[in-house]
C-alpha cells in the first residue's frame, strides 16, 4: 500500500510537469489558434539557463528561477515576433511545419556546442518519509510549485485587465480588436506566460534528472497529447489531463514495464481519439 | 498548355538521361563510387519523399511516421528474407503490402483528428515504433541490427543504383497516374476545401485513408530499397529524426509537385554530405532553412520557380494580347 501511495506522489509529480507544459500549449491554442510545437524545447533552453546560472555562473537556485523565466519568457514573444507573426492567416499546418523547423534548429545547436548530458545540483538535498518509503523533499517542492503557479494565473486571467483582454481574445479576436484590445500586444504576452511556465516546470524538473538536448521532445508530444485529451483550449483539461498522465505513467512503470514508460501516453491518445476524438472535456474536435 | 507539357517532359528525360549515364563516369574514380552510393541513398529518399509529397502535397495531410513506415517496411524485408526464409522478389512487394496495410490501421484513428493534430497523432505512433524497436531487441536485432542477404543480380553497387533508379521513376510515374486520375482530383479537392468536397459527396475520410495507404505502399518500398543498400537494418531507421527529414525534402523541393520532393531529397542528402565536417551544425541551418521556406516561399523550390515562370508568361501576354492565342 506504501508503495503505491509513494507511486502515486511521484504520478502527482511528474504531472505537475506536464500539466505545466500543457497549460502553456493550451493558453496559446485557446487564444491564437497556434500548435506551438517547439514549446517543448524552449523548457530544454530553460533547464540549460538554469546550468548556466547555477553550475557555471554561481547563482543561488532560488535566485535563478525568476532569471529562467524572464529569459524565456523574452525567447517566447521572440518566437511569436519572428516565427509565427508573419504566418499569421496562413493554414495552420504552415504553422506547425515552421515550429517543427524552430525546434530542429534549436535542439541541433544546443548539441552541437554541448552533446554530453549535464547535471544540476538539488537545492534541498533531503528526503522525507512517507508511509515508510523515503520521498525527495524536490518532488514535493514540484508539486507545490506547480499549485502556486496554478493559484497566480487563475487569479491573473480572472482578476486582472490583462487577464481579461486574453480572455476576450479567445473567445473573439475580431471582437476583442474592435473594442481596442491590441491583438499583437496580447499574442506577445500569451507566449512571453506561456513560456515563464515553462521556465518554471524546467527550473523545478531539472535537478530531478539530466538535461540533455533531446528532452523536450516526449515532454511536448506528451503535453499535446494531453492537450488533445483534455480537450483543445480549455484549461480545466489541461490540469485534469496532466496529473490523469502523470499519475497513470507512474503506476505504468512501477507496474508494468519502465521500458516502455513513454509509449503509455500515446497508446492512450490513439485509443481515446479512437474512441472520443473531442477529448475527455472539450466540444472542439481536433482540426 | 502542349508546349509546357513538352518542355516538363523533356527536363525529365534530360534527368533521367543524366541519372542512368551518371555512374559510368562516377566508376572509375574511388571518390566517384562513393558519391554513387550516397546518390543510391538519395534516391530512396526521394522515393520516401515522393510517397509523402502524395498525403502531404496532394491531400493537405501531414504525415508525420513516414520514418516509421520506411522502417517497419527496411525491416520486415530483412526478416521475411532473413528468417521467414522467403524469397527476396516475394519479399519486396509483400513488404510494400504489409507497410500499406499498416498505415491503413493507423490511419483509421488518425484521420479522426485534422491539421497539427494528425501531425501529432502520427508522430506519436512513430514514437511508439522507434520505442519498440529500441528495447525489443528479439525483433530489432538489438545494437548489431538485423543482416539481410541479397540476391546474387544485387551484390554490385553499380546494380544497386540502377535499381533503386528504377523504383523512383516507377513511383514517379504511379504518383503521376494518381494524381492525374479521379482519384488524384478528389485528393486535391480535400486539399483545398474538405468541407465543399464532402458537400459534393467526396468521403474526405475515405480518401484520406486511401492516399495514406498508397503512401504507405511507397514508404514501405523506400525502406526494402533501404534495407538492400545498406545490407543490414537498426532501430535508427525507425526514428521519429526521418519523419521530419523527409517533410523538409518535401518542403524544400516544393509540395505538390512531382519534381519537388526528388530535387529536395537528392540535392539536400548530397548537400548534407558534402557538409558532413560541420557535424550538427548542419541540421541548423536545415531548420533555419525550413522556416525561411513555409514564410517566405510555401510552394518550396520547384513550386517558386513555377510561380516565376506563370508571372513571367502572365507579363507577356500582358503586352501582346495575340501571342498566347498564337501560341
Amino acid at each position: 500500500m506504501s508503495f503505491f501511495v509513494n507511486q502515486v506522489i511521484i504520478g502527482i509529480q511528474l504531472g505537475s510537469q506536464y500539466m505545466m507544459m500543457a497549460l502553456g500549449l493550451t493558453l496559446i491554442f485557446g487564444i491564437l489558434d497556434i500548435s506551438h510545437f517547439a514549446h517543448g524545447h524552449i523548457y530544454m533552453v530553460g533547464a540549460y539557463l538554469l546550468y548556466i546560472f547555477s553550475v557555471l555562473l554561481g547563482i543561488n537556485y532560488w535566485l535563478a528561477l525568476p532569471l529562467c523565466m524572464a529569459a524565456l519568457a523574452l525567447a517566447g514573444v521572440l518566437v511569436e515576433r519572428l516565427v509565427y507573426r508573419p504566418l499569421r492567416g496562413t493554414p495552420s499546418i504552415n504553422t506547425f511545419i515552421a515550429a517543427i523547423g524552430l525546434l530542429l534548429a534549436i535542439e541541433t545547436l544546443v548539441r552541437g556546442i554541448k552533446k554530453d548530458a549535464v547535471r544540476v545540483p538539488v537545492p534541498v538535498d533531503r528526503s522525507v518519509s512517507v508511509l515508510g518509503m523515503s520521498l525527495e523533499v524536490q518532488r514535493i517542492i514540484v508539486i507545490l510549485g506547480a499549485l502556486v503557479i496554478l493559484l497566480l494565473l487563475q487569479w491573473f486571467i480572472q482578476r486582472t485587465r490583462l487577464g481579461i483582454a486574453i480572455e476576450a481574445m479567445a473567445q473573439d479576436r475580431e471582437g476583442a480588436s474592435l473594442v481596442g484590445i491590441n491583438v499583437n500586444r496580447i499574442s506577445a504576452l500569451t507566449f512571453a506566460i506561456a513560456s515563464a511556465l515553462a521556465g518554471v516546470a524546467a527550473v523545478l524538473m531539472a535537478p530531478l534528472g539530466s538535461i540533455t538536448p533531446e528532452m523536450g521532445n516526449l515532454l511536448i508530444l506528451k503535453a499535446f497529447v494531453i492537450v488533445v485529451i483534455g480537450g483543445l483550449g480549455s484549461i480545466k483539461g489541461a490540469i485534469a489531463g496532466g496529473y490523469i498522465l502523470g499519475i497513470i505513467e507512474a503506476l505504468g512503470v512501477a507496474y508494468i514495464s519502465s521500458t516502455y514508460k513513454d509509449v503509455f501516453a500515446f497508446a492512450l491518445l490513439i485509443i481515446i481519439l479512437a474512441v472520443k476524438p473531442t477529448g475527455l472535456f472539450g466540444e472542439r474536435t481536433a482540426s | 498548355m502542349k508546349g509546357k507539357l513538352n518542355l516538363n517532359f523533356l527536363f525529365a528525360l534530360a534527368l533521367l538521361a543524366t541519372a542512368a549515364v551518371l555512374p559510368l563516369f562516377l566508376q572509375r574514380t574511388s571518390g566517384g563510387k562513393y558519391n554513387m552510393i550516397v546518390l543510391t541513398y538519395a534516391m530512396i529518399w526521394a522515393v520516401a519523399a515522393s510517397s509523402l509529397n502524395l498525403v502531404l502535397g496532394y491531400t493537405g495531410q501531414a504525415c508525420l511516421a513516414h520514418g516509421a513506415f520506411v522502417g517497419i517496411g527496411a525491416y520486415s524485408i530483412a526478416i521475411m528474407v532473413e528468417r521467414v526464409g522467403i524469397n527476396y522478389w516475394l519479399a519486396l512487394p509483400l513488404t510494400c503490402l504489409l507497410t500499406a496495410f499498416v498505415g491503413f490501421l493507423i490511419g483509421l484513428p488518425s484521420f479522426r483528428t485534422r491539421g497539427p493534430y494528425f501531425a501529432i497523432v502520427t508522430l506519436c505512433f512513430n514514437v511508439i515504433v522507434y520505442a519498440t524497436f529500441e528495447n525489443w531487441t528479439w525483433l530489432s536485432g538489438g545494437y548489431a541490427g538485423q543482416p539481410i542477404t541479397l540476391p546474387a543480380a544485387l551484390s554490385g553497387r553499380l546494380a544497386r543504383y540502377y535499381f533503386v533508379l528504377a523504383f523512383l521513376v516507377i513511383t514517379l510515374l504511379v504518383v503521376r497516374q494518381i494524381v492525374k486520375s479521379i482519384v488524384g482530383a478528389s485528393f486535391l479537392s480535400i486539399l483545398s476545401n474538405e468541407g465543399l468536397s464532402e458537400a459534393v459527396g467526396i468521403s474526405a475520410f475515405r480518401y484520406k485513408l486511401l492516399s495514406f495507404t498508397v503512401s504507405c505502399f511507397f514508404a514501405g518500398l523506400a525502406g526494402a530499397l533501404f534495407a538492400t543498400a545498406s545490407g543490414r537494418v537498426d532501430s535508427s531507421i525507425t526514428s521519429y529524426l526521418h519523419s521530419f527529414y523527409v517533410l523538409i525534402y518535401v518542403l524544400i523541393g516544393g509540395v505538390a509537385t512531382l519534381a519537388g520532393p526528388v530535387l529536395g531529397a537528392v540535392g539536400l542528402y548530397f548537400l548534407l554530405d558534402r557538409i558532413k565536417g560541420l557535424g550538427e551544425f548542419r541540421y541548423v541551418g536545415f531548420g533555419v532553412l525550413l522556416i525561411l521556406i513555409i514564410v517566405f516561399f510555401p510552394r518550396g523550390l520547384v513550386g517558386g520557380l513555377n510561380q516565376l515562370r506563370d508571372w513571367a508568361r502572365e507579363r507577356r501576354s500582358a503586352r501582346s494580347p495575340g501571342e498566347e492565342v498564337a501560341g
